[in-house]
């Protein structure tokens, strides 16, 4: 009888860190392997997952996150693709 | 209308005001109204101990969002210049932060696109500022908090 094997295709996406979050969590850019499919609230839930400061900055109560996806803000639903890159950082400050 | 000359400057290198004021002024001639703000690290709050501040920002995304900041500003107001320029990294006291100046047939439409530029780079623009500190000997780093009075500010273009 045939094996069958579901095997779920994966994307590499970077991530980089501004400003404060650099700090805290000690990381300035990563890459990261997900599921097809997967959005920027399973990226923060993986994120999450590290514990410590991780669990801090990317729990769903923390409304002062702010994202990007390849340099356009982006929303917890946007689906992420093969190379994108995505930005986690505080409410910008200049001028 | 687009704008014929729409400039952005992001540098680590202290702002040579007379040569951005020079660029807006150039063509004032023709125009009439010119409108230049710049923002600076506040000299009073050295005496609270604020040694200087660092600027970071996000390379590409930053640019990207100035320029659809200008090109708003320019589909809102008749202008012929627009030149925004941004300092990042170490800045002391008194040194010029940003700078904006615009360039148009009228004073409304300069002041009012100014200040339009201004509120969407303080609300939108990817910077960052952290102050530090010098306080018996010790040396504090405190970041920035974004305020609800800059955010408010963007109501008055809703419209």
């Amino acid at each position: 009888m045939e094996e069958r094997v579901l095997v779920k295709k994966m994307i590499d996406i970077k991530v980089v860190f501004f400003a404060s979050f650099k700090e805290q969590l000690g990381c300035s850019q990563m890459e990261q392997s997900l599921e097809q499919g997967a959005t920027i609230a399973d990226l923060c839930r993986i994120l999450s997952g590290q514990g410590g400061q991780w669990q801090t900055l990317f729990s769903e109560a923390n409304k002062n996150v702010k994202v990007a996806c390849n340099h356009q803000m982006a929303e917890m639903s946007t689906i992420l693709n093969q190379s994108d890159e995505v930005a986690f950082f505080p409410p910008v400050t200049g001028g | 209308m687009p704008v014929s000359n729409k400039k952005i400057i992001i540098t680590e290198e202290v702002l040579d005001l007379a040569n951005l004021n020079s660029v807006i002024q150039s063509s004032q001639g023709q125009n009439g109204a010119s409108v230049v703000f710049t923002g600076c690290v506040r000299v009073s709050e050295s005496e609270k101990g604020l040694s200087g501040m660092t600027l970071e920002h996000y390379p590409g995304m930053t640019e990207s969002l100035l320029d659809e900041i200008l090109s708003q500003a320019a589909k809102r107001w008749q202008l012929d210049r627009i030149l925004v320029a941004h300092r990042v990294g170490y800045l002391t006291a008194g040194e010029t932060i940003v700078f904006v100046g615009t360039c148009g047939l009228h004073r409304k439409e300069a002041f009012e696109s100014a200040e339009f530029i201004m509120d969407y780079l303080k609300n939108k623009a990817t910077f960052w500022k952290k102050e530090h500190y010098l306080s018996d000997g010790n040396v504090k780093d405190i970041w920035v908090e974004s305020k609800q009075r800059d955010v408010d500010t963007l109501k008055r273009w809703k419209s």
